[in-house]
């Protein structure tokens, strides 16, 4: 009896190694080999001697500088995408719309269209002679110099990211019954009482999913520096994109890029230890 | 007599006489309490009143307003028309969170993200209570709710009976003048849910504070209740004691949704006399008029099956169910099957007599209009 037992458990786990095996394939492929070459060039000189010089590159001045630049700025961009999402996610949820899909699609929308397309678009909206500056020219007003400034790139970015902000807050707060909102009024909590106590505190995994999914590619972009920048303002994506593709040097680019992949790891495990709750969120 | 309750002309009939002394401590007065969704009316043209310390039930089938009816004491609606008078004082517009009473909710409502000790302990926080008075009362509540020592569990980690325990903890800790409480023994099992019924009463008795009930259980009901309070359609059937309601229903609703009952039309021939399926039978009631159409009220553990002539009439056992307690039978007499109860056997096919105690026959008033027959008895 137990033998047989043992014999299909066995059959068993080999059936599923064999149906799990593309999978297994396909992360090796393109997750785990393409991670190890850029460790291996990350800590390799051009004629394949180890060193750490790839690592250290980051404390240069320059690109020191411009890490702090590129966090500052999408701290920035995450906070404002937060502030304004949260009191939409809000706002959707009082609505107590009968389908959530038309919600989702109304924030998706845009999402559907290219992303090149959305930022250059911006570009042509705040430029010298852009939109903006027409409309305040027609009215009299001096005009304003937005592009190729920090300001722009924060407005480029919100603009591209705040959907992964809505949705994961939307998600989390549409789940919270009526019932437990109304029995915190019930045991005395005004209305500011039971978002600070009870409305925030239940929705904290899908805002730490919302940092998370807002942040990183924040602090990884460099289409929107590029394009709302005009070049002028470097951010640590753009120059990890010119070591591999003007200065052709791998093994700088991957050094920068291995420290930049372990930064954002400790983000997001610290934001992570403020909410053991949260069921992982998307990026790890 | 239910247009009566419907117009506003309160009366409680056959209330016993340590009620009748506390009637002038009206707590919680609803007085002419209007609620429509839409184009449904909800509640028409309500009043009610709730006394100090009493157990009071809203009972009906669902959609009756029952829910409602709590939900705008508690302040979660807001009627459209009407007032809501607590201790004296209009709270119609009063927010929840400015009322001195507490909800125990259907699905206990617990905070998931705080401990078992924080949930109890938020409205005394809010309060701004001391810290040492919190911990007393949290050690407290968890006392008298049987769950000494669950204060630093989670929420999901409860059964549902024990979550359920902690609402009520939740609430009572706030000494507030009423306890409302929305079907709190729904999501329960039958076995715990009894226990939980004592445990209520032995609550109540504890806290010496109003409890209002919303249930569609009748059992539950009688069972706890100082007063009950039918409900259907928007409208109160009848109010009130368990006794009052179960052995004197005022009209056919009410006798078919408390407990089993034979509902026979009728004619009341003369005080003391009532013609059914063409037999005479005794009966105490009287005032009625003569010949007057009436509906018949028998509930099945009050007929008697005897031996064929000694019986006011005769029939015959067409089924036979074994319950537990007593019997059940179905007996066809005179053109109509009579529910019958009893510790005593009689098989299928027997010729049986039927014969009803004077007492045990309640004759009510025939419904005056079309539309409340209709309130009747399909629910």
């Amino acid at each position: 009896m137990s033998k047989s037992n043992t014999k299909l458990a066995s059959r068993n786990k080999w059936m599923q190694r064999f149906i799990s095996a593309p999978y297994v394939v396909w992360s090796i492929g393109f997750i785990v080999l393409p991670l190890l070459m850029i460790v291996f060039y990350g800590i390799t000189t051009k004629d394949g001697r180890v060193t750490f010089d790839n690592l250290k590159m980051i404390f240069e001045p320059t690109n020191f500088s411009t890490l702090v630049l590129s966090v500052q700025l999408s701290l920035v961009s995450t906070l404002v995408c937060l502030l304004i999402a949260y009191p939409l996610a809000l706002a959707l949820r009082s609505l107590k719309l009968k389908s959530n899909g038309l919600v989702i699609l109304m924030f998706m929308l845009p999402m559907w269209m290219n992303f090149l397309l959305r930022t250059i678009a911006w570009q042509n909206i705040l430029e010298k002679n852009g939109v903006i500056n027409m409309l305040l020219g027609a009215v009299g007003l001096p005009k304003l110099n937005i592009i190729n400034t920090p300001a722009a790139i924060v407005l480029g970015m919100v603009y591209d990211f705040l959907p992964f902000m809505i949705i994961p807050i939307y998600n989390v707060l549409a789940k919270i019954s009526d019932d437990v909102i109304q029995a915190a009024a019930d045991l005395g909590a005004n209305q500011f009482q039971i978002l600070i106590r009870i409305i925030f505190p239940l929705s904290l995994p899908g805002v730490v999913s919302g940092l998370t999914m807002v942040f990183v590619p924040a602090l990884t972009t460099f289409v929107i520096s590029d394009i709302l920048g005009g070049g002028k303002i470097l951010l640590i994506g753009k120059v990890i994109e010119q070591k591999f593709k003007q200065g052709n040097d791998w093994n700088g680019g991957s050094g920068l890029s291995l420290v930049l992949m372990v930064f954002i790891f400790l983000c997001m495990a610290i934001v992570q230890k403020y909410d053991k709750d949260s069921e992982g969120s998307g990026v790890w | 007599m239910a247009a009566d309750f419907a117009k506003g002309k309160e009366s409680r009939p056959g209330q016993t006489e340590k009620n009748y002394m506390a009637q002038n401590n009206k707590l919680i007065n609803l007085e002419n309490v209007t609620k429509k969704y839409g184009s449904h009316v909800v509640l028409d043209d309500l009043n009610l009143y709730i006394r100090e310390n009493e157990f009071l039930t809203l009972l009906g089938p669902s959609g009756c307003g029952k829910t409602t009816t709590l939900r705008i004491i508690g302040g979660f609606e807001t009627p459209d028309t009407g007032r809501v008078i607590f201790d004296g004082q209009d709270i119609s517009n009063v927010p929840p969170n400015k009322r001195q009473l507490n909800t125990v909710f259907q699905k206990y409502a617990l905070f998931t993200h705080m401990t078992i000790a924080e949930n109890i302990a938020f409205g005394l926080k809010i309060k701004k209570k001391s810290s040492q008075y919190i911990k007393d009362k949290i050690e407290y509540a968890l006392k008298l709710v049987n769950l000494d020592g669950y204060g630093n569990r989670m929420p999901d980690s409860l059964s549902g009976g024990q979550q359920q325990r902690i609402a009520i903890a939740r609430a009572i800790v706030n000494e507030p003048k009423v306890l409302l409480l929305d079907e709190p023994l729904g999501a329960l099992d039958l076995k715990l849910r009894q226990d939980m019924q004592y445990e209520l009463i032995r609550l109540k008795n504890e806290l010496g504070i109003t409890f209002v009930y919303v249930t569609h259980d009748q059992e539950e009901a009688l069972t706890m209740s100082d007063t009950i309070v039918v409900m259907n359609q928007g409208y109160i059937q009848q109010i009130g004691t368990p006794q009052d309601i179960y052995n004197e229903p005022q009209n056919a609703f009410v006798a078919d949704f408390i407990g089993d009952s034979n509902i026979i039309g009728g004619v009341m021939l003369e005080d003391h006399v009532v013609e059914i399926l063409g037999a005479k039978f005794q009966c105490v009631d009287e005032g009625f008029g003569n010949n007057t159409p009436v509906d018949v009220v028998i509930r099945p553990e009050d007929v008697d099956l005897v031996e064929p002539e000694e019986g006011t009439i005769q029939g015959v056992v067409t089924s036979l169910i074994f319950k537990g307690v007593h019997y059940e039978m179905e007996v066809e007499a005179n053109g109509f099957s009579w529910l019958v109860h009893s510790t005593d056997l009689s098989p299928v096919g027997k010729k049986v007599g039927i014969r009803v105690v004077p007492f045990d026959i309640q004759i009510m008033n025939k419904p005056e209009s079309e539309d409340e027959e209709a309130v009747g008895v399909n629910e």
